[in-house]
């Protein structure tokens, strides 16, 4: 048998180390885990600093045992590399470990096993964990606002045509794929708005909504045997033409009749809230902000002077001004400036307040893309004949935009999360409807499960649209 | 006059307050191989980059093919895409498979159909022998190769003159042969050239005229072999000695 030297384990006898070390570390576990989930301290003979130090102790001798180089374990060398190079990388491995044993319980404890989620009143929360009751009696408030309950089918049924429309892009065939960017930058934002617009907002106006549907699923369907080169004219006039059919040739009489009744009762944008909220005001501003942020970030790049001030202006202006501000005057001092019978609704206002204010950050990340790009892109898209549009279009952005996806994406997240600010101007999205319930005297005193509540809905969305753009980056990697 | 398709008067050139081109006075001839040769910084790269309108002129006169090269952009696109382009440092489009690159600009710039422009863009691929690579990105390929392919590039717009940058100053020598080559051939099918580089073994090949220029001016101009056998100025005579 070999010498032992515990202070320099080696290959030799590596068996007494490993078996030593093993012990030690599992001890020193079973020493916290019996502390933490039985609140039982089974070192408690031992004087007070003794004990209460002991498991570090053994742990790091125990792992110090361990640490045997290119020891032909798999699974040991893994360990040994990872979280166990050194001294000092042990002890803070081991403190990350006692610190996750030691808070399990209370979690635990908190979320599920002292937690109420039966009944519907807050009586039934009598443990001391959380009382999910609240947020399942003002789940459906948190989800639609003041959305009257009956007409709620309205936006689920809008969110999930607008989801599946947005995923028609994943079942398009190859002949269709060159429409794709078209249809996604112009045609999907145009009928989103229509849907939010008619189908959440309701009222009369929803007939002349329903006819415009008609015309464009008629003229889509005629459209397939109209040769090529008419079809840029053809989409343009056939739809307007079938409308203004449908609506005063056709349905004429019927809709001076049914103009007095309201196919879909009119729910004002201040009643809307919630969840839904969030998703309406992140969608459009998302859409919106980052054609606007391109085309700054190309005009501030321009060689024609009034172009670029406009938009360093325009830039300047709105990254040197609190988001908060820039609501409050959409809501406040906005109106003032419009004359006396026009008004434009509080939640448009709203959108495209921030949508200018987003769109500010998205020109300077773009820009940054269109910066990082060699000179010599642009020469050789200029010597095969491109003009500016088809220079940018077809070589520089493509280049540019794949550089800037996690700006973009950092910018996105940033704004999904400044939605909640919109209460200032008294639109109540999830974080509003929270701070609304909290303040109800029937549920006083469960902010605390709100909050819980909304990190957690706002966590999935924001760790969604980040796993998308990281996506998007490996897709669109090629090599340079 | 017709035969003349460039013609470049009197022209001069700043950058900021320094002049890079003084009085440049040329005249290329239809079919005709020019090569530009002088030490760096001599205003070569910058005389055909004004030819291209990659660079602007400030005084004189340039005319490519009958169009004089002004302030009017709708003018300069159609007179790009009659002169192709080779760079030294490639400049591939790096998001595009080389078939792309090839067809990017005749579909988009001359509105050729797509099957038209891949014929058209494999049958110059196939010239400079990198058909088989057509389905892969420039950063897949080596630096000859990129280089082929930014040749078959330029050729695919059919262009009436061919003006090369130093394409072989960024390869290393073994790949400078294959991209000599590739030239060689399209001087052989009566392309217009005119080529900055410092190969002299291409120059004496095929160059009908070579240019000398330093600082900013055209030292001397002859024919390839008298240009070789008896430069006439002193600053030619130097840099002769000491390239070959």
């Amino acid at each position: 048998m070999n010498k032992l030297n515990f202070l320099q384990p080696d290959k030799n006898n590596i068996y007494t180390y490993l078996y030593t070390g093993v012990i030690l570390v599992v001890l020193s576990i079973f020493i916290v885990f019996f502390n933490s989930f039985f609140n039982k301290d089974i070192v408690s003979f031992l004087p007070g600093p003794i004990s209460f130090f002991l498991p570090l102790i053994l742990g790091f001798i125990g792992l110090h045992l361990i640490r045997i180089d290119y020891s032909g374990y798999k699974f040991l060398d893994a360990i040994n590399k990872n979280i166990n190079t050194n001294n000092f990388n042990a002890f803070l491995s081991l403190l990350i470990v006692f610190v996750i044993i030691k808070s399990l319980p209370p979690l635990l404890s908190w979320f599920i096993l002292d937690a109420n989620i039966a009944g519907d009143s807050k009586d039934v929360c009598t443990g001391s964990g959380a009382c999910w009751t609240y947020i399942k009696i003002w789940f459906n408030r948190f989800m639609y606002g003041m959305y009257p309950n009956p007409e709620q089918w309205r936006i689920n049924l809008s969110f999930i045509a607008l989801a599946f429309l947005g995923c028609v892009g994943f079942f398009a065939t190859e002949k269709f794929k060159k429409y794709l960017t078209l249809y996604y930058v112009v045609v999907y934002p145009i009928i989103a708005f229509f849907f939010i617009f008619f189908f959440i907002s309701g009222g009369p106006i929803f007939f002349d909504f329903s006819y415009g549907i008609i015309a464009a699923i008629i003229s889509i369907i005629l459209g397939f045997f109209i040769p090529s080169k008419f079809k840029m004219y053809y989409f343009i006039i056939v739809p307007i033409t079938i409308y203004i059919l449908l609506k005063y040739v056709f349905f004429y009489e019927e809709l001076i009749e049914l103009g007095k009744l309201e196919a879909l009762e009119w729910v004002e944008t201040g009643a809307w809230g919630g969840l839904s909220l969030t998703f309406i005001v992140s969608f459009f501003c998302l859409i919106f902000c980052f054609p606007i942020g391109l085309f700054l970030s190309l005009g501030r790049r321009s060689d024609l002077p009034i172009i670029k001030y406009i938009s360093i202006g325009m830039i300047e202006f709105w990254r040197g001004v609190p988001l908060i501000t820039v609501l409050f005057m959409s809501s406040v001092m906005f109106p003032m400036f419009l004359p006396e019978d026009m008004f434009i609704d509080k939640l448009v206002r709203v959108i495209i307040a921030i949508s200018l204010f987003e769109a500010a950050y998205v020109a300077e990340v773009i820009r940054g893309g269109l910066q990082a790009l060699p000179r010599g892109q642009y020469d050789a898209a200029k010597s095969l004949g491109m003009g500016y549009w088809k220079m940018h279009i077809l070589v520089i952005l493509p280049q540019a935009l794949k550089l800037v996806i996690p700006g973009i994406a950092n910018t996105f997240l940033a704004l999904v999360k400044d939605t909640p600010l919109i209460f200032v101007v008294g639109l109540l999205e999830i974080v509003g409807m929270l701070n609304l319930a909290k303040t109800n005297p029937e549920w006083l005193g469960f902010a605390m499960e709100g909050y819980v509540f909304a990190s957690v809905l706002f966590f999935i969305i924001c760790y969604a649209m980040s796993k998308y753009s990281y996506n998007l980056e490996q897709k669109y990697k090629t090599e340079r | 006059m017709s035969d003349k398709i460039i013609q470049i008067t009197e022209m001069n050139k700043w950058f900021g307050d320094f002049q890079v081109l003084k009085n440049i006075n040329l005249e290329v001839e239809k079919n005709k191989k020019i090569v530009v040769c002088g030490p760096s910084g001599s205003g070569k790269s910058t005389l055909i980059r004004c030819i291209n309108r990659l660079e602007e002129h400030q005084q004189g006169s340039i005319i490519v093919d009958g169009n004089e090269l002004t302030e009017d952009t709708k003018d300069i696109e159609k007179i790009r895409a009659e002169v192709g382009m080779v760079f030294q440092q490639f400049n591939l489009f790096p998001h595009l498979s080389i078939l792309d690159n090839c067809t990017l600009a005749p579909i988009w710039v001359k509105k050729m159909p797509k099957k038209e422009a891949e014929d058209l863009a494999l049958q110059h691929l196939e010239k400079v022998q990198i058909a088989d690579q057509a389905n892969k990105y420039p950063g897949q390929l080596s630096g000859g190769q990129q280089q082929r392919c930014a040749i078959a590039r330029a050729l695919c717009m059919e262009p009436k003159i061919m003006l090369f940058d130093e394409p072989t100053s960024a390869l290393d020598p073994e790949m400078i042969k294959e991209v000599l080559d590739a030239m060689v051939n399209l001087a052989k099918a009566g392309m217009t050239m005119i080529v900055v580089t410092h190969e002299m073994g291409f120059a004496k090949e095929v160059a009908d005229e070579v240019i000398f220029m330093d600082e900013g001016m055209i030292v001397e101009r002859a024919e390839t072999k008298e240009f070789f056998a008896n430069p006439k100025s002193d600053r030619t005579k130097l840099f002769l000695s000491q390239i070959l």
